[in-house]
C-alpha cells in the first residue's frame, strides 16, 4: 500500500508550463520530500497527486490503479494542509470524525478510531475544544489526526510546520519522524526548508521550475550533488562555488567545496583572504571571507571556537578528496 | 482618533449630533406619537408633543376594519418568500464564482449587477402584460417571482463577497475527507458562512418590504402588500391622521428594528464592494 | 481547486441564476421594444398595426416629456446635492469623538429602513398639508400663512421628502468610508501645521471623492426611478410640474393604456439609466480587481 508512480505528469496553467513531463517512483513507506525554492512547482505536484487539480498531461498511478482521473476523495490519500484547514465550527472529536462520517462508518467505530488517533497524537484532552481555542502545535496534531482516521495509502503534507515558531518547529518534526516509524505508512512531505528535507526524508525530490534536479537520498544528496543548483541547494551554509582558473586547475568550469571542508590556519594555506563577517556561536565558528579573488565571499565553518577577527588575513585549504566538479553546463564531473 | 479629547469639544459635538439626528429622526417619532392620540389630538393646534391622552384606539381600528392583517402577511410572504427561494438560486451561483472562478466570473458578476441597474419602467408593459393574460396580477406569486428576480443580483453578489472570505483550503480538506460537493455545502460552507448568509437574508427582506414599485403596479387589492395598502390611504377620506399614524408605525416598525442590524450589510449589499 | 469535476459542477450550479436573469432581462426588453413600434393600446384594442417611429416621435413631442425629463433631472441632481453635501457633513460630524455615537447613528439612519408610500403620507399629510401639518401650525405660530407645499412647489417639496429618505444612505456609506481613513495620516498632517479645514480639502475630500463618486452613481440609478412618492402626494401635478420619466411612462401605460406609448417611453428611460450605468460598472469592475 502506498506506492505511487507519476509517469510523464505534466501541468500548464493556461498557456503557462509549470511542470514539464516528470518521471517519479515513490515506494511503499518510503517517506519522500519535495524540495526547492519558492515557485519550483512542488506544492502543484502535491496537489496533482492529490487530486485537487488536474494533470495536463501524463498518468498517477496509485498502487498500481490509474488515479489521474479519480476524485481527490476515492483516491485514498490524506492530506495536511499548510494552514491546517480544521472546520472552525467543529470540535476536536468532530473535525477528527467527519471524514469518518463521510465515509458512512457506524458511530462506535467512528468512537474508537478517534480514541485511538487521538492518543497516539495527545490529543485526548482537547477532544471537546473548537480550533479557536486551540494553541498552533495543538491545531497541527488535530490536522494530523484527522490524516490518520482515513487510514490512508499515503500522507500528504503541504509545508506543514512553516506557520510555526522555530521553537516548536524543531519539536514537530521529531513528532512527525516518530510517526512515520511507528505507521508505516508512505509521507510525501513539502517545503523549502533543506534542513527539514535532510532530517526527515528517506529520499529527496529537488525541483527547480517544476523539473526534478535531483532524487537520492539526503547524504547522496549531500555527497554527490548531480549539479550545480543541487549543489547550492543542499547544506548549510551554502556551498562556496567558484569558477575560472582555480576550477581549471581541476579540470572544471566549476568547482565546489562546502564551508565545512576548508580547513582554516593563520600561517599558511592553499588560498589567501581577509577575514570579513565572524559568526561565534561556541560550537562552530563561521568565517566570510573577502579578497580570494576566488569568489565575492568564501563562507568557511570550523569547529569550535577559532579566534579570528574582522580584518584578520586568513588561509584556507580545501579537503582535496571533497571536492565537486562541474562542467561547463553545471552538470556533476564524475 | 485615540486621543485626549477636551470634554468641551465632546459635549458639544454631542450635543450637535444629537441634535441633527433627532430633528432627522423626527417624522418617525411624530408619527408614532400620533398614532396614540385621538383624531382630535392629532390636529390640534398647537401641536401636541408628549402630554395628551393616550390611546390604543386607532390600533383597534386600524386592525380590525380594514383587512390590515392580510396587507401585513402579503408583506411578510413576499419578502421571506422571496428572500428565500433567491438564496436557493444564489447560494450554488456564488459558490461557484467564489470558488471555482474562471476567466468569465467576473464578467457575469458584473452582468448581473447591471441587471439591476435596469429601470423599472423599462419592462412595465411586458411584465404587466404577460401577468395579465397568465392570471398572475394581484397575485402573491407573482410578486414573489418580480420581487426575487430583482433583488437576486444583489443576493448573490453579497453572498459571494461573503464566501470569498472562506478560506479555500478548508472546502479542499473536506473534499479530501470525502465529502461530496453536497455534504461540503452543507456541513462546511453553510455552517461558516451562516452569518453572512443571514446578514444577506436580512438585507434582502428589507428591500423587499420596502419595494415600491412592482408591488403597486402589480396588485389591487388581494395580494396587496403594505406598501400599496398605505398608498391607498392618500386619498383624503376626512381626519385621519391618528389612523395613518397607527397604520403606518405597524408598516414600519418590523424594518426600522431590522434595519438597525443591517448597517454593515447596507453598505456591503448596495455599493457593490466600491466602498469598504 | 479548479479540477475537471469542480469546473463542471461550478457549471451546473450557476446556471439557473444566469438563465433567470437572462430570461428576465431579453424577454421583456424585447417585447418593449417591440411594442415601442406598434399602434396599440389596450383601450382601443381594434386599432393595431405597425408605427414606425411614430410612437417615439409622438413621445418626445409630447411636451409632458420634457418637462418630466427636467423634472427626472432636476429630482436627481436637487436629491445628491442635498444627500452627498448633508452626507458629507453628517459624516464628518459622527466621526467625532462624543457620547452615544451609537443611538445618533440610529436615529440618522432610520429615515431609509421607512417603505417610501409611508414616508410620502407623512410628509405630506402631517407635515406639508396647509391646514393641519406641522409646517402649517409653525407658520401660524409666527403669524404667517401657511404655505401650501404641494401644491405651490410640488418638485421641491419631492425633492425635499426624497432626500430625507436618502440621506442616511450616503451619511452611512461617506461614514464608512471616512472611518477607514487612517488617523495616523491625519495626526501626521496636524503635526505638520495643517489646519482642520487644509486638512478637510486636501486629505478627507480626495479619500472620499471614491466613496462620493459610488453614493452619487448608485443614488442616481435608483432616484431615475422614483416612483412612490409622487404617486403617493402629487400624482404627478399639478399638471406635469412634479411628473418625472417614470411617472410619465406609469401614467401612459397604466392609466392610459398606451401600450405603445408608453414602451417608446420605457426604452427611452432605459436609454437615460444606461449612460449612468456605463460609469457605474466601470467603477465596480475596477474594484473587482482589486
Amino acid at each position: 500500500m502506498g506506492r505511487i508512480t507519476l509517469d510523464k505528469v505534466s501541468k500548464s496553467f493556461g498557456d503557462v508550463n509549470v511542470i514539464p513531463p516528470l518521471d517519479l517512483t515513490i515506494d511503499e513507506g518510503e517517506f519522500v520530500v519535495f524540495v526547492g525554492p519558492s515557485g519550483c512547482g512542488k506544492s502543484t505536484l502535491l496537489r496533482l497527486i492529490a487530486g485537487l487539480e488536474d494533470v495536463s498531461g501524463g498518468q498517477i498511478r496509485i498502487d498500481g490503479r490509474d488515479a489521474t482521473e479519480t476524485a481527490p476523495a476515492k483516491r485514498g490519500l490524506a492530506m495536511v494542509f499548510q494552514s491546517y484547514a480544521l472546520y472552525p465550527h467543529m470540535t476536536v472529536r468532530k473535525n477528527i470524525a467527519f471524514p469518518l462520517k463521510m465515509a458512512g462508518m457506524p458511530q462506535a467505530e467512528q468512537d474508537a478510531k478517534i480514541e485511538a488517533a487521538a492518543k497516539v497524537l495527545n490529543l485526548s484532552s482537547y477532544l471537546d475544544r473548537r480550533p479557536g481555542q486551540l494553541s498552533g502545535g495543538q491545531r497541527q496534531r488535530v490536522a494530523i489526526g484527522r490524516a490518520i482516521v482515513r487510514e490512508p495509502a499515503a500522507f500528504l503534507f503541504d509545508e506543514p510546520l512553516s506557520n510555526l515558531d522555530a521553537a516548536l518547529r524543531v519539536g514537530m518534526r521529531m513528532e512527525i519522524s516518530e510517526l512515520h516509524e511507528k505507521l508505516k505508512t508512505t509521507m510525501i512531505y513539502v517545503t523549502h526548508d533543506q534542513v527539514e528535507a535532510m532530517t526527515m526524508a528517506d529520499k529527496i525530490v529537488v525541483l527547480q521550475a517544476g523539473n526534478i534536479e535531483q532524487v537520492g537520498s539526503p547524504l547522496d544528496l549531500y555527497h554527490s550533488p548531480r549539479n550545480t543548483f543541487v549543489a547550492g541547494f543542499i547544506g548549510s551554509p551554502k556551498m562556496n562555488l567558484i569558477e575560472g582558473p582555480e576550477a581549471a586547475k581541476h579540470d572544471a568550469t566549476t568547482i565546489g567545496v562546502r564551508p565545512e571542508h576548508l580547513d582554516v590556519s593563520a600561517a599558511s594555506g592553499l588560498w589567501k583572504g581577509r577575514v570579513g563577517v565572524s559568526e561565534h556561536l561556541g560550537s562552530d565558528t563561521f568565517f566570510h571571507v573577502h579578497d580570494t579573488g576566488l569568489t565575492d565571499v568564501m563562507t568557511v565553518r570550523s569547529i569550535g571556537d577559532v579566534a579570528m577577527r574582522h580584518g584578520d588575513t586568513i588561509y584556507l585549504t580545501p579537503q582535496a578528496d571533497k571536492i565537486h566538479r562541474f562542467d561547463a553546463a553545471g552538470l556533476r564531473i564524475a | 482618533m485615540a486621543r485626549a479629547v477636551t470634554n468641551q469639544r465632546k459635549t458639544f459635538n454631542t450635543a450637535l449630533a444629537w441634535g441633527i439626528g433627532l430633528l432627522i429622526f423626527f417624522p418617525i417619532l411624530w408619527t408614532f406619537l400620533t398614532s396614540f392620540k385621538t383624531e382630535a389630538a392629532a390636529i390640534a393646534s398647537p401641536p401636541q408633543f408628549l402630554f395628551f391622552n393616550w390611546t390604543t384606539e386607532n390600533y383597534g381600528v386600524v386592525l380590525q376594519r380594514s383587512n390590515y392583517f392580510l396587507h401585513f402577511s402579503n408583506s411578510v410572504i413576499i419578502s421571506v418568500g422571496s428572500t428565500v427561494i433567491g438564496l436557493l438560486i444564489a447560494v450554488p451561483a456564488a459558490w461557484s464564482m467564489a470558488f471555482v472562478p474562471g476567466k468569465r466570473t467576473k464578467d457575469v458578476l458584473m452582468w448581473m449587477l447591471s441587471t439591476k441597474m435596469l429601470p423599472p419602467v423599462g419592462v412595465l408593459i411586458p411584465i404587466y402584460l404577460i401577468f395579465k393574460s397568465v392570471g398572475l396580477l394581484d397575485s402573491r406569486i407573482g410578486l414573489i417571482i418580480v420581487l426575487t428576480l430583482i433583488n437576486l443580483p444583489i443576493i448573490v453578489w453579497m453572498l459571494y463577497t461573503y464566501f470569498k472570505e472562506i478560506p479555500v483550503d478548508i472546502l479542499e480538506a473536506a473534499r479530501m475527507d470525502g465529502a461530496s460537493l453536497r455534504n461540503e455545502i452543507i456541513y462546511v460552507l453553510t455552517p461558516m458562512a451562516l452569518p453572512g448568509i443571514a446578514s444577506t437574508m436580512l438585507l434582502n427582506i428589507i428591500l423587499a418590504w420596502n419595494e415600491a414599485f412592482w408591488t403597486i403596479t402589480l396588485t389591487t387589492v388581494n395580494a396587496a402588500p403594505l406598501t400599496t395598502f398605505i398608498a391607498s390611504y392618500s386619498s383624503p377620506e376626512g381626519l385621519f391622521y391618528a389612523k395613518l399614524s397607527a397604520a403606518s408605525t405597524m408598516a414600519i416598525a418590523p424594518i426600522l428594528v431590522m434595519g438597525w442590524f443591517s448597517q454593515k450589510q447596507l453598505v456591503r449589499g448596495l455599493t457593490f464592494g466600491a466602498v469598504k | 481547486m479548479s479540477t475537471q469535476h469542480s469546473r463542471a459542477a461550478a457549471r451546473i450550479m450557476i446556471s439557473p441564476a444566469v438563465a433567470l436573469l437572462l430570461i428576465w432581462m431579453i424577454v421583456p426588453l424585447a417585447l418593449t421594444l417591440y411594442f415601442s413600434f406598434l399602434r396599440y393600446n389596450l383601450l382601443n384594442p381594434a386599432v393595431g398595426g405597425w408605427a414606425g417611429w411614430d410612437n417615439y416621435y409622438y413621445f418626445i413631442t409630447n411636451p409632458a416629456f420634457w418637462a418630466a425629463l427636467y423634472n427626472t433631472i432636476a429630482l436627481v441632481v436637487g436629491v445628491l446635492i442635498i444627500t452627498v453635501g448633508g452626507g458629507i457633513l453628517l459624516a464628518i460630524l459622527l466621526d467625532q469623538p462624543m457620547w452615544g455615537q451609537g443611538i445618533v447613528r440610529i436615529l440618522v439612519i432610520a429615515p431609509f429602513f421607512v417603505m417610501p408610500t409611508v414616508t410620502a403620507l407623512v410628509w405630506k399629510n402631517m407635515f406639508m398639508n396647509p391646514v393641519n401639518g406641522l409646517f402649517a401650525h409653525m407658520f401660524k405660530a409666527v403669524g404667517l400663512q401657511p404655505y401650501e407645499f404641494l401644491q405651490n412647489a410640488p418638485l421641491l417639496s419631492i425633492i425635499g421628502i426624497v432626500s430625507w429618505q436618502w440621506l442616511p444612505f450616503a451619511t452611512l456609506i461617506l461614514l464608512t468610508a471616512i472611518q477607514s481613513l487612517s488617523s495616523e495620516q491625519m495626526e501626521a498632517a496636524e503635526m505638520d501645521g495643517a489646519s482642520a479645514l487644509s486638512r478637510f480639502w486636501h486629505m478627507v475630500l480626495p479619500h472620499l471623492s471614491r466613496a462620493i463618486t459610488v453614493v452619487i452613481l448608485i443614488q442616481t440609478i435608483f432616484l431615475l426611478s422614483v416612483f412612490a412618492e409622487i404617486l403617493v402626494t402629487t400624482n404627478g401635478g399639478p399638471g406635469y410640474a412634479s411628473t418625472n420619466l417614470t411617472y410619465l411612462v406609469y401614467v401612459q401605460s397604466l392609466l392610459n393604456f398606451d401600450v405603445g406609448g408608453g414602451s417608446a417611453g420605457g426604452v427611452v428611460a432605459i436609454i437615460l439609466a444606461n449612460i449612468v450605468a456605463i460609469f457605474l460598472m466601470r467603477m465596480i469592475g475596477k474594484n473587482l480587481d482589486a
